[in-house]
């Protein structure tokens, strides 16, 4: 104890050891990385002779980005509390059913249809959340074998579309404020609510503490089960939402609409392309959607560009692992210079 | 002895034992309020058991725990923390994402109109920080970019919040440089001012004679001492610490003949633990390293066998330098590290005592010589395993035999260089004499053998020599036999060295 040390400040704590403050949070490299994209887009569009972000390019843009973008916000919830949810896609095929053939093609039904979807959907969420915090399995399997069980029932009761949605409830799927897809709006507005819920309520705050270390929240008093099951639940409804959504755009309900898309890899791909760490802890919403306009962006570009589908996924590809590699160099370089000496 | 009215915490006859193993022996100790408490003893003594009794983690297989004069019984931490005790782990509990607020108000988040009153919870936290005089840190600062000894502060306001009156301290140094830990003390001293009742664990000398105001001496789980610090020297308390009988039975020593050349040497090795690193080991010698918990005994040990490599100076095998990088290339030149963590580090549990025997054989040789496993009998005969058969998970073995297994993995390579971490922790008597005789007959096979081991009795009998390294650095070297108070007080970093050594 007696060593003698250079570079002391006698009265404050050292703090060369600390981290600098991030130059850029993960939030604002997605952003830039969606403005940079955008740029690059409308130029190779440019060179042949069309543009990118005329009224059509942006409502094809927002239009994939509203229903990736309601399961994605979902998938941040489960994802932020260290979970994960693989069932997300066969669920929204599942909702998108259920309210189809409860509507049935009369408007009266709209608001029954609408419940009933998103009460099964909550229902398949709570029953997640219950699999893995009281079975005690892992999030991975229990939430692929609830999806293995929907897709069970799916295939055992429908070769193809159902159900019929009224007229009306079909302006959700394709009216527009000037190039602005309603539906973009609805999700807009369920990622702002799911923000303030994450970074304002007490609730939201566990579901950070959860994620990031499931024994110190337990320790500190929070109930972790409680906070699981929720994040679950909430997860599932967002899925509904979706299910709901694409019935509207469809006019009907169908069986693998979610699938098809692929909305359970790649919801979870866009919460990781928007900074949210796969372990849990780090991230949010705001990030989220910025995930998912780039990868609704790269679609809409590959369309216009008439890209081969195949090199398109490996860009995506691509995308996606140098995205990840990039915040884990950050995540690493932090930890080395918080850890102990 | 006789508890004043300030009293908060009286724990009396406190006895423990996990799987028949006792360790503790009927413990007395009392808190007061506006008292630095330090708890002192070797590596083993039973101070950490002794406050994680009190925190509510174990509970206790005998004695009374009284608080503010009533007898308590915690179910769990929970309990603890509602009779206002709180414990500082040597483990931070912070959500390194999180700001400090975050952190502090973790599971308790005051709510107004739906939300999370941040302003409140930054305010109280502030208040908190203010309160102890800790300037330098913002209620709004995310943990991850706190310094160490930032981050015990706000474990620290952390545990305030929860109004607690008694504060117990595991080791609060261990994590910190050296400026740092007079930022802490600074930290007791003014906690101690407000009132707190604070048990101080520690075993490191200094610390102690500066900052408590009583010292209870633990020694393999029975009470030894309490005193007022003033007055005791240090000398005393050395004595109190490692006063026992030596009743037990090491093989011989090396012989000055047995001795063969140099097989591992470092000159002026050292990584961000450890720093200037010089000695040698020799063919036929078994070298011991001693060091308190935290000293960086283990670092060597693992920058040796290259897992946290050495960044600077030079590593000699057989004479020639060598770059360790990773385990597989120290492998390859004959170093075998038996780990600390037998457990973790060491085996495969849930594979046979073949496989693991194999282990290292099959991953890091070629050949015929990774195919090899006609002397596996004679692998496992010549360290004793136990077990139905070569065939039985490891999990299901005795500690002693697991740690067999380990050994035999270890054989199975012939090493020249044997670094061995606590190779007899929580293994019976017998085993621990079988492991022993075992390192002895490897040395005399012409193995040159590094130790390491918090049992100073079992360091001091089975080491030829004994290097005691403190604060990441050799303290100094002591021949065959040195005492335990010699050894402690190098270890301690106790101005005793010159005049024992």
């Amino acid at each position: 104890m007696s060593v003698v040390q250079e570079n002391v400040s006698p009265v404050r704590p050292r703090t060369g050891r600390a981290a600098p403050r991030p130059r850029l949070t993960p939030v604002a490299i997605v952003y830039l990385a969606l403005v940079a994209l955008l740029v690059v887009g409308s130029v190779l569009v440019g060179l042949r002779g069309e543009v990118l972000l005329d009224q059509a390019g942006i409502l094809n843009i927002l239009t994939r980005a509203a229903a990736l973008g309601l399961v994605a916000v979902g998938q941040t919830m489960v994802i932020l509390t260290g979970s994960l949810d693989l069932s997300v896609a066969y669920l929204i095929g599942l909702t998108s059913l259920i309210a189809a053939e409860t509507m049935a093609g009369r408007d009266g039904m709209v608001v029954p249809g609408v419940l009933l979807a998103l009460a099964v959907a909550a229902g398949v969420g709570l029953v997640n959340g219950l699999v893995i915090t009281v079975l005690k399995a892992n999030a991975f399997i229990a939430t692929l074998g609830v999806a293995l069980i929907l897709r069970g029932y799916l295939e055992d009761n429908y070769t193809g579309p159902a159900g019929d949605v009224p007229r009306g409830f079909q302006h959700l799927g394709y009216d527009r404020i000037g190039p602005v897809p309603v539906a973009a709006l609805l999700m807009l507005a369920v990622a702002a609510v799911a923000w303030w819920y994450l970074s304002r309520t007490r609730p939201g705050y566990h579901m950070y503490a959860v994620g990031g270390d499931i024994e110190v929240a337990r320790l500190s008093g929070v109930p972790t089960r409680r906070v699981v099951v929720t994040a679950h639940v909430l997860c599932s409804v967002a899925a509904g939402l979706t299910g709901i959504y694409l019935a509207s755009r469809l006019g009907s309900g169908a069986p693998y609409v979610g699938t098809d898309a692929g909305y359970d890899l790649e919801s979870i791909a866009a919460v990781v392309l928007g900074g949210t760490l796969l372990a849990g802890g780090r991230g949010g919403v705001v990030g989220t959607i910025g995930g998912v306009l780039i990868l609704a962006t790269l679609d809409t570009i590959f369309d216009d560009l008439a890209v081969d589908p195949f090199f398109k996924d490996v860009v995506r590809g691509v995308v996606l692992v140098t995205a990840v590699a990039l915040y884990a160099r950050r995540m690493t370089a932090r930890r080395a210079r918080g850890r102990l000496a | 002895m006789t508890p004043g009215p300030a009293t908060r915490v009286r724990l009396r006859g406190i006895t423990k034992s996990f799987l028949g193993v006792p360790v503790l022996h009927g413990v007395d100790l009392d808190l007061r309020g506006g008292e630095v408490h330090a708890v002192m003893g070797e590596n083993g003594a039973g101070k950490s058991t002794l406050l994680k009794v009190l925190a509510g983690v174990h509970r206790p297989d005998g004695g009374t725990v009284e608080v503010d004069g009533t007898e308590v019984s915690f179910a769990g931490p929970t309990d603890a923390q509602r009779a206002g005790i709180a414990i500082i782990h040597q483990e931070f509990t912070l959500l390194p994402h999180r700001t400090v607020a975050e952190n502090v108000y973790l599971g308790r988040e005051p709510v107004r109109r739906m939300q999370v009153d941040r302003r409140r919870m930054v305010a109280d936290t502030r208040a908190l920080l203010d309160w102890l005089g800790e300037d330098g840190i913002a209620p709004t600062d995310v943990v991850a970019s706190l310094s160490v000894a930032q981050r015990q502060v706000v474990e620290i306001v952390k545990a305030l919040s929860t109004d607690a009156r008694v504060l117990g301290m595991d080791e609060p140094t261990a994590a910190l440089a050296d400026h740092e830990v007079e930022l802490l003390y600074d930290l007791v001293r003014r906690l101690r001012e407000r009132g707190i009742a604070i048990l101080y664990v520690s075993h490191r000398m200094r610390e102690v004679f500066d900052l408590s105001d009583r010292i209870t001496v633990l020694k393999d789980g029975r009470f030894v001492t309490c005193a007022p610090t003033r007055e005791l020297t240090s000398e005393d308390l050395v004595r109190h610490m490692v006063g026992r009988d030596l009743g037990e039975y090491y093989p011989d020593r090396a012989r000055p003949g047995d001795l063969g050349p140099v097989r591992l040497a470092l000159r002026g090795a050292g990584n961000d633990r450890v720093r200037d690193l010089t000695f040698e080991v020799r063919a036929g010698e078994i070298v011991g390293l001693a060091g308190l918990q935290g000293s960086g005994r283990s670092a060597v040990a693992r920058a040796v066998f290259g897992v946290e490599p050495f960044t600077r100076g030079v590593l000699e095998v057989d004479g020639t330098p060598r770059r360790v990088a990773r385990p597989r290339t120290a492998v390859r030149l004959g170093i075998a590290l038996v780990t600390e963590d037998r457990k973790g580090d060491g085996l495969a549990l849930r594979q046979s005592v073949r496989d693991n025997t194999l282990l290292v054989r099959r991953a890091a040789l070629r050949g015929a010589r990774a195919r090899a496993r006609s002397d596996l009998p004679a692998l496992l005969g010549m360290v004793a395993v136990v077990a139905r058969g070569e065939h039985q998970e490891v999990r299901f073995l005795s500690g002693g035999n697991q740690q067999k297994v380990v050994l035999a993995k270890w054989l199975a390579v012939a090493p020249k260089v044997l670094v061995v971490d606590e190779p007899t922790r929580g293994i019976d008597v017998g085993a621990k004499r079988a492991v022993h005789e075992l390192l002895r007959d490897l040395a005399r096979r012409g193995v040159a053998v590094l130790m390491i081991s918090s049992e100073l009795p079992e360091l001091i009998g089975m080491s030829d020599r004994i290097l005691v390294m403190h604060d990441g650095a050799l303290a100094g070297e002591l021949p065959a036999g040195a005492s335990e108070g010699a050894v402690m007080a190098l270890a301690t970093g106790h101005g005793l060295a010159e005049a024992v050594a």
